[in-house]
């Protein structure tokens, strides 16, 4: 936390420096904040300039309408940064990066409209404080790649499903029982897309405790119980296989004709690397979530290849502006792969119940010293 | 309060000759021996009424601590339950006045008070008893202790929720007992010796600590805060409000059976906290998980903390209040007007052997019927809350809370003699 906020505190010094002599800067706090205050008729900033880095904006909305605030660029149309839904009576921050040069600020009580604008202007950065003219760019680029992984994946996975589900409709379990992690691999890479259909996920991917009295066990794990029956259990019969493969199909079909339409911001990435994290901490490396299989190992390997992916997509945006939290991620990313490799066998993984207890609890720790710093990735990759 | 009326002289006491006026100056005698004489004066402030016509623990002032215990009880013989039922009502009542349990005893005895409350202040202890379903029927169905046609309808079995973990080693129990109070050491002595009272005819089945209180139950106190570090319980039902009291959490007199009149229905859920991968998320997701404000308490629709949220306030994409947070979930407006005296507690078990803590909040709710004020509420939760990401219920308890009494009658005297 102390590491995230010190570019905040050179910025105050920063600006400080540079109008420190003048009654612009006299509202602004002492943690180099420029304080905002909105109401349903004005939009009134305590100074209307700062030095380019990273700025912040504490707007407090004083009147009766859900406002809104933005810095947009010289041309008045392309947001450089935004912060909505600042409800009543609420205080709210906006953190972005801008570069020298001419912008807007701009509140809009009631969400419509145009706003209520004032220019803004950026001066030269202090020095070890530029900001690349064009993160616009870079963020683009981020979400386009990850977008183009996802359908990927997506596809991949209604391939493997199909797969798999004519196996285990068929009663060939040894087949069956091979593709299942490795195709549960597709979807354990893109769990939070998948999660985010809420209609399909619990039909395709719950667990037995997860369903309510009365509702139906169905989809993948629903399968894994039956390849992998536990004592006292009634097999199905092909005719029900049958069934469970045909949901898993059709539904999986459903997933990925969306997965093309959808549409990515980067925050959505950032934060969707650290939901695959908490997926290994609290599902994976707990052994909750192949409670038949033990193939949890398949699943995290996955699910941090997932979320590298999405943190490498976006890794141009933390260069020259947060180098060491990008070498820290960059390196928990390889520390945890070369733990989780020792645990390779053949194409696959060591069985969760194979592992002994001290090597869990190593496991455990290094999701935890991962997960820490990539929880800061999407402040830093939003400004 | 009456020494003379005490009811429920103790086993102890009998064997000892020693009747319960005398209790007082021979416990007295007794610390003096063992601690040389030299303990300082007990304040006698700070003590809740245990007498009265709802059991205390309920709508008092929300202590700090809490210290609940599950018993299954395993004697077959009623007498021996009744009279256990009458000992925890004298020695409840001593300790709520701030007294050590029992009498005097032999030098060659073990001390009748297990003694770590001496010198403490009584600091506000509250003790509450209830009983579970399994008390009145046994694993088949069949009727214990004499207890036919005397369940109750609302206490249910409570179903399995989404989502749920839960335990059956911390779960359930044929009576449960709550104790409260402003000093840890006194919620746990009072636990320690009612179990202690209660070895051969009742046996611990869980018990738990809660560390910080997580509600506030007069207007008087501040909302306390859970340990996802947001203020809980900001629309609790507190004590002055004697309607919302009579509607939501004390049974009346139409119920279909008249010893519950003027009780209540205990929920008790231990819901462990993610606490680390809650700690990992962005401050706009925790406050969209909630629907409040994490500094000030207030909805995310505006004003301040007690403001009434406004589900219907529209943002950039969708009510400013999510329809999947915990307030929009939970709102007695989403239930008919339910509500619930909520009553938790924090707690900490320390550690789950994979380095995070074992650590959440032990829910707490007295309710008139859980059929209609905890069991759709719960489900609506576990269905559409998006708090669930960050939970895991690993307990679940439902029990009967007989009013209070008064001086002469013993707990759950209404239940066993009604």
């Amino acid at each position: 936390m102390t590491k995230f906020l010190a570019p905040a505190a050179l910025l105050a010094l920063g600006a400080l420096a540079l109008t420190g002599c003048t009654d612009n800067n006299a509202a602004a706090s002492a943690d180099g904040s420029i304080a905002v205050t909105a109401s349903d008729d004005a939009c009134t900033l305590a100074s209307a300039t700062a030095a380019g880095g990273t700025l912040r904006f504490t707007v407090k909305n004083e009147g009766t309408k859900v406002n809104e605030f933005y810095l947009l660029a010289e041309d008045g149309l392309r947001i450089v940064g935004e912060v909505e839904n600042i409800g009543p009576g609420v205080s709210r921050d906006l953190v972005v990066m801008a570069p020298e040069g001419s912008y807007f600020a701009a509140c809009k009580p009631g969400m419509v409209g145009d706003g209520i604008r004032s220019p803004f202007t950026v001066t030269a950065a202090a020095a070890g404080q530029e900001v690349s003219a064009d993160r616009a760019a870079l963020q683009k680029t981020a979400v386009d790649q990850y977008a183009a992984y996802v359908k990927d994946q997506s596809q991949q996975l209604l391939a493997g499903t199909e797969d798999f589900a004519a196996a285990f409709a068929a009663g060939e379990e040894a087949t069956a029982k091979e593709l299942y992690p490795q195709v549960r691999m597709h979807w354990e890479r893109i769990e939070p897309v998948a999660e985010s259909f809420g209609d399909l996920d619990p039909i395709l991917d719950a667990r037995e405790a997860d369903l309510e009295e009365g509702q139906e066990f169905t989809g993948w794990h629903r399968a894994e119980k039956d390849l992998w029956a536990p004592k006292g259990y009634t097999k199905m019969t092909q005719a029900q296989r049958q069934q469970i493969a045909d949901g898993l199909v059709e539904n999986t079909a459903e997933l990925a004709t969306r997965a093309q339409a959808l549409e990515f911001t980067p925050d959505k990435l950032a934060n969707g690397a650290k939901e695959l994290l908490d997926e290994v901490a609290t599902g994976k490396v707990t052994g909750e979530e192949e409670a038949f299989s033990h193939t949890d190992l398949w699943d995290f390997q996955a699910n941090l290849e997932g979320a590298k992916i999405a943190y490498e997509d976006l890794a141009p945006l933390l260069k020259g502006t947060e180098d060491a939290l990008d070498a820290e991620l960059a390196q928990n990313f390889a520390t945890l792969q070369e733990q989780l490799d020792a645990y390779r066998v053949g194409e696959g993984f060591k069985y969760y119940d194979q592992l002994s207890t001290a090597q869990v609890q190593e496991l455990a720790a290094g999701v935890d010293a991962l997960s820490e710093p990539l929880s800061r990735l999407t402040a830093a990759v939003v400004k | 309060m009456s020494e003379t009326k005490n009811p429920g002289i103790s086993r102890r006491l009998l064997l000892t000759g020693a009747g319960a006026g005398g209790a007082g100056l021979a416990v007295g005698a007794l610390a003096a021996a063992a601690f040389g004489g030299q303990l300082p004066q007990k304040p006698a402030a700070d003590t809740v009424d245990f007498y009265g016509e709802h059991q205390a623990g309920i709508t008092t002032e929300a202590q700090d601590r809490m210290h609940i215990v599950g018993f299954d009880v395993t004697t077959k013989d009623r007498g021996r339950l009744i009279e256990l039922l009458r000992d925890w009502t004298a020695a409840i009542e001593q300790m709520a006045a701030g007294r050590p349990v029992g009498g005097g005893g032999s030098y060659d005895a073990p001390p009748e008070d297990t003694g770590e409350a001496e010198g403490l202040s009584p600091a506000h202890l509250t003790v509450t008893v209830g009983f579970g379903r399994s008390l009145f029927l046994d694993e088949h169905g069949k009727p214990r202790f004499g207890l036919e046609g005397k369940l109750p309808e609302a206490l249910i079995e409570l179903p399995h929720f989404s989502g749920d973990m839960v335990e059956e080693a911390r779960s359930g129990g044929d009576i449960v007992v709550q104790a409260c109070a402003n000093d840890p050491q006194v919620a746990v002595h009072a636990i320690r010796n009612l179990s202690r009272l209660g070895f051969g005819t009742v046996r611990v089945r869980f018990s738990q600590i809660g560390f910080g209180r997580t509600a506030k139950t007069t207007s008087a106190q501040q909302t306390p805060r859970n340990l996802f570090g947001f203020k809980d319980g900001t629309a609790n039902i507190l004590a002055e409000d004697a309607d919302a009291l009579a509607e939501h959490v004390w049974v009346g007199a139409g119920s279909d059976q008249p010893w519950m009149e003027g009780g209540t229905y205990l929920v008790a859920r231990r819901i462990r906290m993610q606490i680390e991968t809650w700690d990992r998320s962005s401050l706009r997701e925790q406050e969209n998980v909630v629907g409040r404000i994490k500094s000030t308490g207030a909805p995310l629709s505006g004003g301040e903390e007690f403001s009434e949220p406004d589900f219907a306030m529209a943002g950039s994409a969708g009510p400013l209040v999510p329809v999947d947070s915990h307030v929009a979930v939970l709102h007695p407006s989403a239930h008919g007007g339910a509500r619930m005296l909520r009553r938790g507690f924090n707690y900490t078990d320390g550690s789950d052997g994979l380095g995070r803590l074992d650590a959440g909040l032990f829910f707490i709710a007295f309710v008139v019927d859980a059929r209609t004020h905890f069991v759709p509420l719960q489900q609506a939760m576990s269905a559409n809350d998006a708090m669930n990401e960050y939970l895991r219920h690993t307990s679940s308890g439902l029990y009967a809370i007989p009013p209070g009494i008064q001086p002469g009658q013993y707990l759950g005297q209404q239940l066993f003699e009604g």
